[in-house]
């Protein structure tokens, strides 16, 4: 293995054998660049996934109420439900332990005007903690806190393309907008990574809006946060003590799936993360897929190459090696060739895949990378599979009788 | 490598002495590729006896054949089969490699040996660049490099005209009259003329042993 003479015999063939070189060189520094390309991407597109879904907050329930659908304790079906101001009370202090943040909503809309420029916008009526569940980054100024709640004040946070729409600048905090003909002061301004639509929200305190329609106590829906730390088995229970309190009180049937809807994100959480671990076998499969295309390849280059020299090898073996010799000189050079090239494979690939970079994030592959140890790793089989391959036929080769491969013209 | 067996050679008894040149005849089909290819230990008899410089051989491995051609036998063949891409020297020098000599004074060596067959200034050209008589030295030259106790040549001249041929013969001969033994398989009447004996085979067996040698010698 170590002898200088037969590393020089081989260097020679190898240099005097360039195409036959090259050709088998390429196709495993391909079999391995695809691989790592493949692979990377797969890894991208799980960057991505995991981006989209999974950073998110995801342990909000959003809490609608809706009509009944069974009669229940004196009253019919159908009956319309609304929350109010009790309800929030209510759920706060008895599900205490469960509540990370929690906001009631209104939605309205309204002409929303500033000297000559008006437009329309949707409006969302909240409480203080609606920042942290919705995410809401503040720009300027500040959003809104329990001072406004208890003084009902006409203050709004409006969002940023709000203020670009109606100012033509972002930095508006003081000034005053008209909501409907009712003047609210700019208190915040606001940007949101949802999107425009986001952007284009504006924020009220939601006892405001309650005062301003006939100073009712209704509420049209609720967000609320779990404490993360509870899990999905905890939300879940969150859930169900969320529907049973709010049913008991609004007195509807305990198994009407009507009257209360909960949207939670803790199953969708779970699903989510189920789709990821599919996404990881598919790209596991679509690895080993192009490994196993890769060492075919290989085979196939070995058979051919080694089928090509049977002449010589039969010359060699008339003038004195022993079939251990053309064996080992065989499988000593292709493994050389397989090694080298499947590192310059690698390496390619690697390079390519870091060169890529962000620049594929449109196609949703963000940041494809692969680790090196499955690079490594990769590598190493397609060697040892080339390494196989060359042997069988050169064994075969070894083996038959140098006159018969010398009679092959 | 056919599974349907047939019989070739039914009952050879030859011996040879040190330092012949000895033709063997015959037409095509007569078996006498098969007796070369035994004698050179590529091929092995179903029975008999071969003893060479006194060492039976019999059940060989590949391994021990591999030994006993590198340290007793020099092939030439009908096709030269030189290997195409290493040069003259480096195809004269290969059987000293498997004997395991150092580069160096296989490189000596070899040079040597082409100069004896006068090609040393086509040291440096692969076979391709060789005319077919030069090539048949090349290969003459790479049968003798290991000092070989007897070369064995399949149709030397059967891919040559007739006067390279002669001259190839008469290297031959040359080498011979050194103290090589060496086998001549052919179908030439002229080449066979040449030499010091006649082995003439029909069917698979000797039909005629001739000794030339008495007159010319």
């Amino acid at each position: 293995m170590f002898d200088r003479d037969r590393w020089q015999e081989i260097f020679e063939t190898i240099r005097k054998n360039k195409l036959r070189t090259v050709l088998s060189g390429f196709t495993v520094a391909l079999g391995i660049y695809i691989f790592i390309i493949l692979f990377g991407f797969g890894n991208g597109l799980k960057n991505t996934f995991r981006e989209f879904f999974l950073d998110d907050a995801n342990n909000v329930l959003f809490v609608y109420s809706g009509r009944t659908t069974l009669p229940y304790k004196g009253y019919k079906s159908g009956r319309n439900i609304r929350f109010d101001n009790s309800d929030s009370q209510e759920i706060n202090a008895s599900l205490e332990y469960f509540i990370e943040y929690y906001s009631p909503r209104i939605f309205s809309s309204g002409i929303v005007s500033y000297k000559s420029e008006s437009n329309n916008y949707s409006i969302r009526s909240v409480g203080p903690d609606h920042q942290f569940i919705e995410k809401t980054i503040i720009m300027y100024g500040r959003y809104i806190n329990e001072q406004d709640i208890a003084n009902k004040e006409k203050y709004a946070v409006i969002g940023r393309l709000v203020a670009i729409d109606l100012f033509d600048s972002e930095n508006v905090v003081g000034k005053y907008i008209d909501i409907n003909g009712i003047a609210y002061k700019v208190i915040g301004v606001f940007q949101d990574s949802g999107g425009d639509n986001e952007e284009r929200q504006i924020y009220t305190p939601y006892t405001t809006q309650q005062l301003l329609t006939k100073n009712t106590d209704k509420i049209d829906m609720f967000a609320v946060t779990f404490r993360k730390e509870l899990g999905h088995a905890g939300a879940i229970a969150f859930e169900n003590e969320l529907k049973q309190l709010l049913k008991e009180k609004k007195f509807i049937a305990p198994r009407d799936p009507g009257g209360i809807y909960v949207q939670n994100l803790a199953d969708q959480l779970k699903q989510n993360q189920q789709f990821a671990s599919v996404l990881q076998t598919i790209v596991g499969i679509v690895g080993i897929g192009t490994l196993i295309a890769g060492i075919i390849g290989i085979s196939n280059i070995m058979v051919f190459v080694v089928k090509e020299r049977t002449k010589e090898l039969g010359i060699r073996k008339a003038i004195g090696a022993s079939p251990k010799n053309v064996i080992g000189m065989v499988l000593q050079e292709s493994i050389l060739i397989t090694t080298i090239s499947g590192y310059i494979g690698l390496f390619l690939g690697i390079l390519t895949l870091s060169g890529i970079g962000e620049s594929l994030e449109q196609y949703f592959i963000k940041n494809p990378y692969i680790d090196l140890n499955t690079g490594i790793l990769a590598t190493i089989a397609l060697i040892v599979c080339g390494g196989i391959a060359g042997y069988i036929p050169a064994k075969r080769a070894a083996s038959i009788k140098p006159i018969v491969a010398l009679r092959d013209e | 490598m056919g599974k349907s067996s047939l019989h070739v050679l039914k009952g050879i008894n030859i011996e040879i002495d040190e330092g012949e040149l000895v033709a063997i005849m015959g037409s095509s089909g007569s078996g006498k590729s098969t007796l070369l290819n035994i004698l050179g230990m590529l091929d092995v008899a179903d029975k008999g006896y071969y003893s060479l410089d006194g060492i039976h051989i019999k059940n060989l491995n590949e391994k021990k054949a591999a030994q006993h051609r590198n340290d007793f036998l020099g092939f030439v063949f009908q096709s030269f089969n030189l290997i195409s891409y290493k040069t003259a020297l480096e195809n004269v020098a290969l059987p000293l490699y498997y004997k395991g000599m150092g580069r160096k004074e296989r490189q000596k060596k070899a040079m040597e040996i082409l100069d004896r067959v006068s090609l040393k200034p086509w040291a440096k050209h692969l076979p391709n660049e060789l005319s077919g008589g030069q090539k048949q030295r090349v290969a003459i030259a790479r049968a003798l490099v290991s000092e070989p106790k007897v070369v064995l040549a399949d149709e030397p001249t059967g891919a040559l005209d007739s006067k390279t041929s002669f001259e190839v013969m008469e290297l031959i001969k040359e080498i011979n009259k050194e103290g090589k033994t060496i086998l001549v398989v052919t179908h030439e009447r002229d080449i066979s003329q040449m030499c010091k004996r006649i082995i003439r085979l029909k069917d698979g067996e000797v039909s005629e042993d001739i000794n030339l040698s008495n007159g010319s010698l």
